[in-house]
């Protein structure tokens, strides 16, 4: 028993985004009851489930580097959805350079493009670490001018990205039943679980966020540590940018992961996590990522008036942060535990009676028999 | 080594006016006619790059131009900008404003100093008589297009989805009139209304079809406010395994003209597109040439283009954008 309730007490933390992500599901499952039905459609699996996953996957991705980079630098990058675009355009602009598009001309492009996330989140880490830079004024700069950039880098145009590997890779794979950027988002998830379980890193990051000076008597570097959290920014920025630009088979400088800081951001606060930096949970991210896509769509299913979807969202998000905010929590458990007491009360009367009732009934029937 | 400076500097300053002189005497021969274009920056989208370009092209010295030109999406800049070209006695001043407020001052300055005023592109609201013309689209138009496009070859009954742009945005409200006008008056059934979001997001418009899917609702025609949204769109027929296009149930139409889109209508994996024309230089350029510059506002002519009736040349001519190549789908 002690040991299960230590469980649950490391899993505390993902109250909040769980019971958020509950509450969703109810209210669609109201809906209709057919919510998680899903069907093959051209062999890939269909329904609003995989919808959900498919449409979520590069918030996922950046909603993990935004964690770390909050709880490192206690502060959001909002310029990721920027860092994506440059990156994606970056990556466009070499497979249509690279004559015939194979799996290593996209497989090398996206490695590019990776690279120039990372010097992207070189250039945010090191305005934020060395020159102590708040983290929201250092990406601003490139949230003001980055789409600009990734615009030239276009050509100023929005390049099309018409092949047939990457339309797999914005789609399904023949023969595979789950669409592709699912798979990805996964693997990324995957990796991401690996380097945190066989470093320090969330040591580190956690010791930086909730007190660098502690953290530099014990030997860790803050600045290197929050230069790293953006390094990391940059590569999910780029991978979800990949993503991104294989969805729409073209690149729209202009639009591509528009806004999407708002969500990243609102995901790891869902996920539990305090924007003020310090402990951080990734899988709580992760589920504020999906709820935060779910919450869009219910609002859709709900068929909200398109003029008023987003004072919806923001009412929901209210309503939902309040609902799981520990405040109500704790009174929830207080009044739990006084029903459990009452309950506890009244059932020991109740079996007490019982039994009795059942000697007496056993008294009478062997009487019966005696007769 | 003071007296030395104070040579140099003179030597500077005696260059400098030499040059300009120079310069003065040189541009003397051909006279320009001096414009100054006060407009939005080229990143802001497809349609602002091509306006620009078009912009660019026409009012170059080669054609009898000395044009210069602002280009940012903050009104405050934009007023300055028009009160610097003012100052710097420009002929003509075309404007593309970011806001349709705040230009009362600059116009009516600009009036007295006898520059003519020409916007383009997006109206002020001002009075009619701060400025000689202007030269836009006309986004009710263009949604009339479409909807008598739809009324005519959705096979009844007619059962739409709407993808709205940004709501509010004049674009929106011009596009989404007449077929909302068209529900009301009973020609056809809307069966979902939504929106691709303040950006006339890819993704957002892919949303809302997909959620009419799951609610198993049945339609034929989806009317995209423009090509990234209806693209996003077919996505989700993709998706969900619904024929679309030419021989599919589903028919699709977007606006604006971009070089994919026409592509995709070309290839009848889309039906039809309604053009919305960035191109408004010549236009103008023939304005001030002839010296007839109309009163007031003039829509320019627009079209749609079907499947049936595109042709390269027009996808080369009108279209904005990349263009994939022919018989290139964008999926």
């Amino acid at each position: 028993m002690p040991r299960l309730k230590a469980h649950f007490d490391r899993l505390s933390h993902l109250f909040l985004p769980l019971s958020v992500l509950v509450i969703l599901i109810i209210i669609n499952l109201i809906k209709g009851a057919d919510y998680f039905r899903i069907t093959m459609v051209n062999g890939a699996f269909y329904g609003n489930i995989p919808n959900i996953l498919f449409g979520a996957s590069e918030l996922v991705i950046l909603a993990i580097g935004m964690t770390l980079v909050t709880a490192a630098s206690r502060g959001q990058d909002i310029s990721i959805g920027e860092n994506g675009a440059i990156a994606s355009a970056i990556f466009v602009q070499y497979v249509l350079n690279a004559g015939e598009v194979t799996l290593w001309t996209i497989l090398a492009g996206f490695l590019i493009s990776c690279v120039a996330g990372i010097i992207i989140g070189a250039f945010n880490g090191a305005l934020v670490s060395f020159f102590k830079v708040q983290p929201m004024v250092a990406t601003l700069i490139l949230f003001l001018g980055g789409r600009s950039i990734a615009f030239i880098i276009d050509g100023k145009v929005s390049p099309i990205l018409a092949n047939e590997i990457s339309n797999r890779i914005g789609t399904v794979i023949p023969g595979v039943p789950i669409q592709t950027p699912i798979i990805l988002t996964v693997v990324f998830i995957a990796l991401v679980a690996v380097v945190l379980k066989t470093t320090n890193l969330r040591l580190y990051v956690e010791a930086v966020g909730i007190n660098p000076s502690a953290a530099r008597l014990n030997g860790i570097n803050p600045k290197k540590i929050i230069f790293l959290t953006f390094l990391i920014m940059g590569v999910c920025a780029a991978v979800a940018g990949f993503i991104a630009v294989n969805k729409a088979g073209r690149h729209d400088s202009v639009n591509l992961l528009k806004f999407i800081m708002m969500d990243a951001i609102l995901a790891v606060a869902i996920g539990g996590n305090s924007l003020g930096g310090g402990k951080f949970s990734i899988t709580g991210s992760i589920i504020g990522a999906y709820t935060i896509e779910m919450l869009n769509r219910t609002l859709l299913r709900l068929e909200v008036e398109p003029e008023a979807i987003k004072a919806f969202k923001a009412v929901f998000i209210i309503i939902l942060m309040v609902i799981a905010s520990p405040v109500v929590r704790v009174f929830a458990r207080k009044v739990l535990d006084k029903a459990k007491t009452i309950v506890a009360g009244y059932s020991v009367r109740k079996t007490v009676g019982l039994n009795k009732a059942v000697l007496s009934t056993t008294d009478t029937s062997a009487r019966k028999k005696e007769e | 080594m003071k007296k030395l400076t104070k040579a140099g500097l003179l030597l500077l300053v005696a260059v400098l006016v030499l040059s300009t002189v120079c310069g003065i005497t040189a541009a003397a021969p051909k006279k320009l006619i001096k414009v100054g274009i006060v407009n939005l920056p080229p990143e802001e989208s497809g349609y602002r790059q091509a306006n620009v370009e078009d912009m660019n092209k026409v009012f170059s010295k080669a054609n009898g131009y000395d044009a210069k030109q602002t280009n940012t999406a903050d009104n405050s800049e934009q007023i300055a900008a028009a009160r610097g070209y003012i100052r710097d006695g420009v002929d003509y001043l075309l404007i593309s404003a970011a806001n349709a407020t705040g230009w009362d001052d600059v116009l009516q300055s600009a009036k007295r100093a006898g520059v003519k005023v020409i916007l383009f592109d997006r109206l002020i609201d001002t009075a009619a008589s701060n400025y000689e013309a202007a030269l836009v689209s006309d986004m009710q138009y263009e949604g009339q297009l479409a909807t008598d496009w739809v009324l005519k070859n959705v096979p009844k009954p007619i059962k739409l989805v709407l993808i709205r742009g940004q709501l509010g945005s004049a674009a929106e409200i011009g596009r989404s009139a007449p077929v909302l006008k068209a529900a009301k008056e009973g020609k056809l059934t809307i069966v979902a209304d939504g929106t691709g979001g303040d950006t006339w997001s890819l993704e957002e418009a892919r949303k809302v079809v997909e959620a009419a899917i799951a609610a198993n609702k049945d339609f034929n025609v989806i009317y995209a406010q423009n090509d990234g949204m209806a693209q996003g769109a077919v996505q989700a027929l993709e998706a969900a395994g619904i024929s679309h296009g030419k021989n599919g149930k589903v028919k699709i139409i977007g606006f604006d003209f971009n070089r994919f889109a026409l592509r995709n209508v070309q290839a009848g994996y889309w039906d039809a597109d309604v053009q919305c024309n960035p191109r408004q230089a010549s236009q103008i350029d023939q304005w001030i040439k002839s010296g007839k510059i109309p009163k007031g506002i003039v829509y320019q002519k627009e079209m749609i283009l079907t499947t049936d009736t595109i042709t390269d040349a027009d996808i080369e001519k009108y279209g904005i954008n990349a263009d994939p190549g022919k018989g290139v789908i964008t999926r």
